[in-house]
C-alpha cells in the first residue's frame, strides 16, 4: 500500500538539523530545538508503527517512479520497529547531552551533527534500494566521524582514525558488492534484487557476492575478526555519543545482515555455517575482553561485541524461533546499550573518573539511582523476568533444535562472563567503599553542584530507557508477538516483495 | 603568489567564472551540468581569487564564511523536496510552473532543488578548502 | 578495453590494500582513495561498457531504438565520487590533526594506554 507520510522520520530529524545550522552557536536554542525535533521524532515513530502493525506494508516511490526503477522506500514491521527504538535512543540521547556535552563541543555543531546521524539511521531502516541502503550508511558515518572526532583531546583523535579507516574499508566492501550485485543481476531495488539473485544459475558468484557484504556489514556490526576497531575507538568520545554509537550503529549493521540475508541471499548450508562459527568467535573474543578491562566503557565496549555474537548466532541459525530470539535481543540490546553508556557518562560526572579501581560507594551515596542502574545492569545480563533473559529461552530452543551444541555452549559462557563482569562492577563501583586518591588523581564530582533541573536532565533519559527496558522485561509476550511477526516476515518474504513490486503489476 | 599576470586575470575571471557557474546551473534540467558542476565552478573560482589575493581578502569579498551557505541551500533543496508532499504527492516530484519565464525558460521544483545543491557546494568546497588552508599555513 | 579495465581494477584494489597495510597515516589516505576509485572503476565496468551511445533520447522519437550505455552505473559513481571526495577531506584534515598532536606519521603511535584513561 503506497504511503507517501512514511518518509517522515527521515524528514524530522533533516529539518531539525537544518534548523539548528541556522542557530549555529547559540547552545541554548540547540538543545531546545534538538529536544523538541526528538520528541516529534517520537510521535512520527509512534505512528508509523501503529500504521505498519495494524496492517499492510507500506511502501513510498520517490518522485512518483515506479518499482524497480525508482528508489522506493518500504516500512514494514522490522524496519518501523527499528525506527521506533532509535527515535526512543535519540530522545535520550539528546535530553542526556543539553547537560553532558560539553558547551565548546555544542558550538561546533555536535546536535546538528547527531541529528543528521539519526537521520541517516531512519533512512537505512526504511530504504528499499541497496545503493540508497549505502548513501544513508555514509550519511551515518560522515556524522558520526564528526561526532567522534569533535573536541580533540589526543585520545579521541587515536580512537577516531582506527574507527575511520575501518568504517571507510567497509563502505568500499559494501560499494563492491553493490556493484557485482548490479552487474549479475541489472537491479538495485531489493525486492527485485530478492526474485533475481534466487533466479540466478550460478550459486558461487552469489556466494562470493555474499562475502562482500559479509565483510562490509561484518566490520559495521563489529563480528569477530573485524571488530577490533571497536573496542579501540568506542570508549575515546563523549559518553552520549557513545551511547548513540553503542546502542545504534553497530545495530544498524545488525539491520543490514538480517535484511541482506533474508531478503536477498538466503542463507544455505554455506554461509550459514560461516554465520554460526563467526558468532561462536565473536561471543567468546567479546566475553575474553571484557573480563580483563578495568575501565568501565572499555569493558562495555568488549560486551557489545560480545553480544553482537549472539545476534548474528540466530541469524545462521535462520530458524523462526531463532530469528524470533535474536530479533528480540536485538531490541533489548538498542536499548540497554544505550543506556550503559549513558550510566557510565553519569558516573564520569558523579566522580571523574571512569576507572573502576578508583570508583567506589555509590550505592551509599545514592540508593535510588543504584537501584535504577541495577535494574539496567540485571537486564543486561539477562536475569529473568527482565529482558535480556527471554531472548535467550528462543535461542536456546532454536539451537535444541538445530543441534548447534557449540553456539549453545558460547550463549552460555557469554551470558556467565556478562553476570560475572557486570556483578563485578557492581561490587566495585556501588558496593565497595570509596578508596581514598589524593593529589593530582582526586576525584571531582560535577554532579552535586548542577541545579535540580540539570540533575533531572540527565538522571531522566536513563530512567526513561530503564522504563522501556522494563517493559520489554515484564511485557514480554507483546514484543515476542512483534519478534514473531517479523520473523515470519523474513522466512516469508512474498509480502514484502508484492509490497513493493505488486503495485507496479496492478497498474 | 606574485605573477602580476595571473593577479589581473584571477579579477576578471572571477566574475566570468560566476556568471558561467550560473549559467550551467540553470542548464542543468535538460543538458549535461547542474547544481553540483555549477557550484564546483563557483567555488573554483572563489579559490582561483584566493590563490592570488590571500584567503582572508576571498573570505573579505563574500562577507560572510562561506559554511553560512550550507545551510541556506539545504533548506532549499530540502523544502523543494518536501513541497510536493503537501499536495499528496511523493518525496521529490517535479512540479513545473505552467508559464515559461523569459531567459530561463520553465521553471520548476527540480531547478530549486538544484539551486540548493549549488549553494551547498559552494559552501561545503570553500569551507573545506580553506579549513585545510589554515591548517598549511 | 575491458581487459584494460580489468587490469586497472586489479591494479588499484591491490595497491589500495597494499597502502591500507602500511603503518604511515598517508598511505593510508592514498590506499583508502585507490580502494575507492576501484571500486568506482569496478561499477562502471560491471554496468556494462558501451561505447559512444549516450541514454538521451532523439527529441522526435518516441523510445529508444538502439542499444544505449547504462544511465544508472554513472549515477551510482557519480554519488560515490561525491562522498568519496567528502570523506577524503575530512580524512585530510583529521590526519593532519593527528599529526599536530602526536607528533608521528606512525599508526603505531596511537597507542595511548588503558592508564591515562578518564
Amino acid at each position: 500500500m503506497i504511503d507517501n507520510t512514511i518518509v517522515f522520520p527521515v524528514i524530522v530529524h533533516l529539518f531539525t538539523a537544518i534548523l539548528l545550522l541556522f542557530f549555529w552557536r547559540k547552545t541554548l536554542a540547540h538543545r531546545i530545538i534538538s529536544i523538541t525535533g526528538s520528541t516529534i521524532g517520537i510521535a512520527i515513530a509512534i505512528n508509523l508503527f501503529a500504521k505498519v502493525w495494524g496492517g499492510d506494508i507500506l511502501t513510498m516511490e520517490a518522485a512518483g517512479w515506479k518499482s524497480p526503477f525508482g528508489i522506493t522506500f518500504v516500512a514494514d514491521v522490522f524496519s518501523s520497529t527499528m525506527v521506533l527504538l532509535t527515535s526512543f535512543s535519540g530522545l535520550a540521547v539528546s535530553v542526556f547531552s543539553a547537560i553532558g556535552i560539553a558547551r565548546g563541543r555544542i558550538i561546533y555543531g555536535y546536535f546538528p551533527m547527531l541529528h543528521f546521524l539519526l537521520m541517516g539511521l531512519n533512512g537505512a531502516f526504511l530504504t528499499g534500494d541497496i545503493f540508497n541502503l549505502y548513501v544513508y550508511f555514509e550519511v551515518i558515518i560522515i556524522a558520526s566521524f564528526v561526532l567522534i572526532t569533535l573536541g580533540g583531546r589526543k585520545a579521541q583523535i587515536e580512537g577516531s582514525v582506527k574507527y575511520m579507516a575501518m568504517n571507510i574499508l567497509a563502505s568500499t566492501f559494501f560499494l563492491t558488492g553493490i556493484g557485482i550485485l548490479y552487474g549479475i543481476t541489472g537491479s538495485l531495488n531489493m525486492a527485485d534484487l530478492s526474485l533475481k539473485v534466487a533466479a540466478l544459475e550460478n550459486r558461487t558468484l552469489v556466494d562470493l557476492t555474499a562475502i562482500f557484504f559479509i565483510i562490509g556489514f561484518g566490520i559495521k556490526s563489529a563480528v569477530f575478526p573485524l571488530y577490533f576497531w571497536l573496542p579501540s575507538s568506542y570508549h575515546t568520545p563523549p559518553s552520549a555519543v557513545a551511547a548513540v554509537f553503542a546502542g545504534l550503529l553497530t545495530k544498524v549493521g545488525i539491520y543490514a545482515l538480517f535484511r541482506m540475508f533474508t531478503l536477498i541471499f538466503v542463507p544455505d548450508e554455506f554461509t550459514r555455517t560461516l554465520l554460526i562459527v563467526i558468532a561462536v568467535l565473536t561471543i567468546l573474543t567479546g566475553t575474553f575482553g571484557a573480563v580483563i578491562k578495568n575501565n568501565i566503557r572499555r569493558m562495555f565496549s568488549y560486551l557489545i561485541v560480545c553480544h553482537i555474537g549472539f545476534m548474528v548466532g540466530g541469524l545462521g541459525m535462520y530458524s523462526e524461533v531463532a530469528l524470533t530470539g535474536a530479533l528480540f535481543y536485538l531490541f533489548h540490546d538498542i536499548m540497554v546499550k544505550t543506556n550503559i553508556f549513558l550510566i557510565a557518562g553519569l558516573i564520569r560526572k558523579l566522580r571523574g573518573t571512569m576507572n573502576m579501581d578508583k570508583l567506589g560507594g555509590l550505592y551509599a551515596e545514592y540508593p535510588l539511582l543504584s537501584f535504577v542502574i541495577a535494574i539496567v545492569l540485571f537486564s543486561l545480563v539477562g536475569i529473568p523476568p527482565l529482558s535480556g533473559f527471554w531472548p535467550k529461552i528462543y535461542l536456546f530452543e532454536a539451537g535444541l533444535m538445530d543441534n548447534q551444541y557449540v553456539l549453545i555452549a558460547a550463549i552460555i559462557i557469554g551470558s556467565f562472563a556478562t553476570l560475572y563482569v557486570i556483578s563485578m562492577m557492581w561490587a566495585k563501583v556501588f558496593w565497595k567503599d570509596q578508596p581514598t586518591v589524593e593529589g593530582e588523581e582526586a576525584l571531582t564530582d560535577d554532579f552535586r553542584p548542577l541545579s535540580k533541573f540539570k540533575k533531572s536532565l540527565l538522571v531522566g533519559p536513563i530512567v526513561f530507557l530503564a522504563a522501556i527496558t522494563l517493559y520489554i522485561g515484564l511485557a514480554a509476550e507483546n514484543v515476542t508477538q512483534v519478534a514473531k511477526h517479523i520473523a515470519g516476515e523474513m522466512k516469508d518474504t512474498t509480502p514484502y516483495i508484492e509490497a513493493v513490486l505488486g503495485t507496479n503489476e496492478t497498474q | 603568489m606574485k605573477s602580476a599576470i595571473l593577479k589581473t586575470a584571477s579579477s576578471y575571471l572571477l566574475p566570468i567564472l560566476l556568471l558561467f557557474s550560473i549559467f550551467i546551473l540553470l542548464r542543468g534540467h535538460y543538458h549535461p551540468g547542474g547544481g553540483f558542476v555549477g557550484g564546483l565552478i563557483a567555488a573554483i573560482a572563489f579559490v582561483l581569487h584566493s590563490f592570488t589575493h590571500g584567503s582572508e581578502a576571498t573570505l573579505k569579498l563574500l562577507h560572510t564564511h562561506p559554511s553560512s551557505f550550507i545551510p541556506i541551500g539545504l533548506g532549499v533543496a530540502a523544502l523543494s523536496m518536501f513541497v510536493p508532499m503537501l499536495g499528496g504527492q511523493p518525496v521529490m516530484t517535479s512540479l513545473w510552473f505552467n508559464e515559461p519565464f523569459p531567459v530561463i525558460g520553465l521553471i520548476g521544483s527540480a531547478l530549486f532543488f538544484d539551486l540548493g545543491v549549488y549553494l551547498v557546494v559552494i559552501g561545503a568546497v570553500l569551507t573545506i578548502l580553506f579549513t585545510i588552508a589554515q591548517y598549511s599555513e | 578495453m575491458e581487459l584494460v579495465l580489468i587490469i586497472l581494477i586489479a591494479v588499484l584494489y591491490a595497491g589500495g590494500v597494499f597502502l591500507l597495510l602500511r603503518r604511515s597515516m598517508v598511505k593510508l589516505l592514498i590506499g583508502i582513495t585507490l580502494l575507492g576509485n576501484g571500486a568506482n572503476l569496478l561499477i562502471f565496468l560491471l554496468g556494462g561498457i558501451t561505447k559512444g551511445k549516450p541514454p538521451v533520447i532523439d527529441s522526435a522519437a518516441k523510445l529508444f531504438t538502439d542499444i544505449y550505455a547504462d544511465p544508472i552505473p554513472q549515477a551510482l559513481i557519480l554519488t560515490a565520487i561525491v562522498i568519496s571526495f567528502g570523506i577524503q577531506s575530512f580524512a585530510i584534515v583529521l590526519l593532519k590533526r593527528v599529526y599536530v598532536l602526536v607528533n608521528s606519521d606512525d599508526l603505531d603511535d596511537l597507542n595511548t594506554p588503558e592508564e591515562e584513561d578518564i
